[in-house]
């Protein structure tokens, strides 16, 4: 699913209160038939389960690339260190990174850093990734690495939710794309319709406007 | 005599050294000694208040600045005569040792308090939120995640504060503790000659040095490329 909109529309708080990163002051989340903002509910059991990609990858600058994907398989998972290096292993392999492992962030190019965090989120095998405009600070000749392991992840069945400005890319590879305005959804349905013949005289003119930059 | 003669007599006094070496030396050691304590508490305490902090409890925190405030607000030698003379009348009684390590400790924990915070404050949110998101709890983003970095940014700063307060030891000379200085004003005295005090500038200089190149060592070895 994608969600796209103007800038400032709230597309990316939406995303920041699935997994309570922010706190909504209306409304309800329910994931996996669990309350998310239910007090009671385990808010780290459930954001293991959610994995969530940065615009600003994030990556934490101390560590290799390996430790940066199994430090939550260690300490939230509880496995052990060499588990653990398996694990985040396999997880940098899937997007591409295996030879990086031992590289710290400052020596990776924004894609591959990017992958790093994909791969970090990944390791921990959720049931769902959060994406928050994951290609808006990389270099235009760096989206596509990012962008084709994200697709790789859909084909293998991971329900995903982007935030992002890449309309060709959901056009092709979307579900569901929602837009919004204002806080608010204006439309939903499936990329050709969304993209292809907007009902909403506010998607007409965002869809034209970006058409026009790509 | 010459002018440069009286100098070297008075100053660099061979014979007078040599006769106040043994006093200064076990100086030292006390100095090394009440230095290490007073940096092995002091840093862990702010250390601990810097993550009490953290957690953003708000009279605590209120309680936390105040008390640094105040103590980084008063000389430190006010605090170590105020431990050693006033509180055995409260029935607290202490060494001179014991009142300067007590007080030098509070007064570097106040001030690495407010270092550490800095640091801690200085660590990109995104970093919290990228742990947060992967399940890690309060307490293990801050001390995987967060301490590391800000632990890291402040090296520069602790070195000098643990500089400035090893500097420091040598106002235990006032409530007796025969550290460098005091072992070199006493030998200055008994002397009438001022070469004890050269001796405990050396020693200082012994003392400071490979503290001074530990500190670069310990700031190259840390950092990471950004």
């Amino acid at each position: 699913m994608f969600i796209v909109g103007p800038s400032g529309s709230g597309k990316s708080t939406l995303l920041r209160c699935v997994n309570r990163l922010e706190e909504p002051s209306a409304g309800a989340i329910t994931f996996d038939g669990i309350d998310v903002l239910a007090p009671r509910t385990d808010i780290n059991g459930i954001r293991r389960q959610m994995g969530m990609v940065f615009q600003s990858f994030n990556l934490y600058p101390h560590m290799t690339a390996l430790g940066n994907v199994a430090l939550a398989l260690r300490k939230v998972l509880k496995m052990s260190r060499t588990e653990a290096a398996d694990c985040a292993r396999a997880a940098l392999t899937r997007v591409g990174l295996a030879d990086k492992a031992d590289a710290h962030p400052s020596e990776l190019s924004g894609g591959q850093q990017q992958r790093v965090a994909i791969a970090r989120s990944l390791a921990l095998s959720p049931k769902i990734m959060l994406f928050d405009e994951p290609t808006s600070a990389l270099d235009p000749e760096l989206v596509g690495s990012v962008l084709a392991v994200m697709r790789a992840m859909r084909e293998s069945g991971m329900t995903m939710v982007v935030v992002s400005h890449e309309l060709q890319f959901a056009r092709a590879a979307a579900d569901r794309v929602v837009f919004i305005d204002h806080g608010e959804i204006v439309e939903q349905g499936p990329p050709a319709r969304v993209f292809g013949d907007p009902a909403h005289p506010r998607t007409r003119e965002f869809v034209a406007r970006i058409a026009g930059h790509q | 005599m010459t002018d440069l003669d009286r100098f070297v007599f008075s100053f660099l006094n061979v014979e007078v050294m040599r006769r106040y070496l043994p006093s200064i030396a076990e100086g030292f050691v006390l100095t090394v000694e009440l230095a290490l304590a007073v940096i092995v508490t002091g840093l862990a305490l702010g250390l601990t208040l810097a993550v009490v902090r953290s957690l953003q409890i708000r009279p605590v925190n209120w309680l936390i600045i105040l008390g640094v405030d105040m103590l980084r607000a008063v000389p430190p030698l006010v605090i170590i005569v105020l431990f050693y003379f006033a509180l055995p009348h409260v029935g607290v009684r202490m060494s001179g040792f014991t009142a300067t390590w007590a007080s030098l400790s509070l007064v570097l924990a106040a001030f690495s308090e407010e270092i550490f915070w800095a640091g801690i404050l200085a660590v990109h949110k995104g970093q919290w939120e990228a742990a947060r998101s992967t399940g890690l709890t309060f307490g293990q983003s801050l001390t995987f995640v967060v301490l590391p970095q800000a632990v890291r940014l402040t090296i520069p700063p602790l070195t000098n504060r643990a500089i400035a307060i090893t500097k420091g030891t040598a106002l235990a000379s006032v409530v007796g503790v025969p550290e460098i200085l005091s072992a070199a004003i006493t030998g200055q005295s008994f002397a009438a000659n001022p070469s004890p005090l050269t001796l405990g500038a050396i020693a200082y200089l012994i003392l400071f040095i490979p503290f001074v190149v530990a500190g670069r060592f310990i700031e190259t070895r840390f950092a990471w490329k950004r």
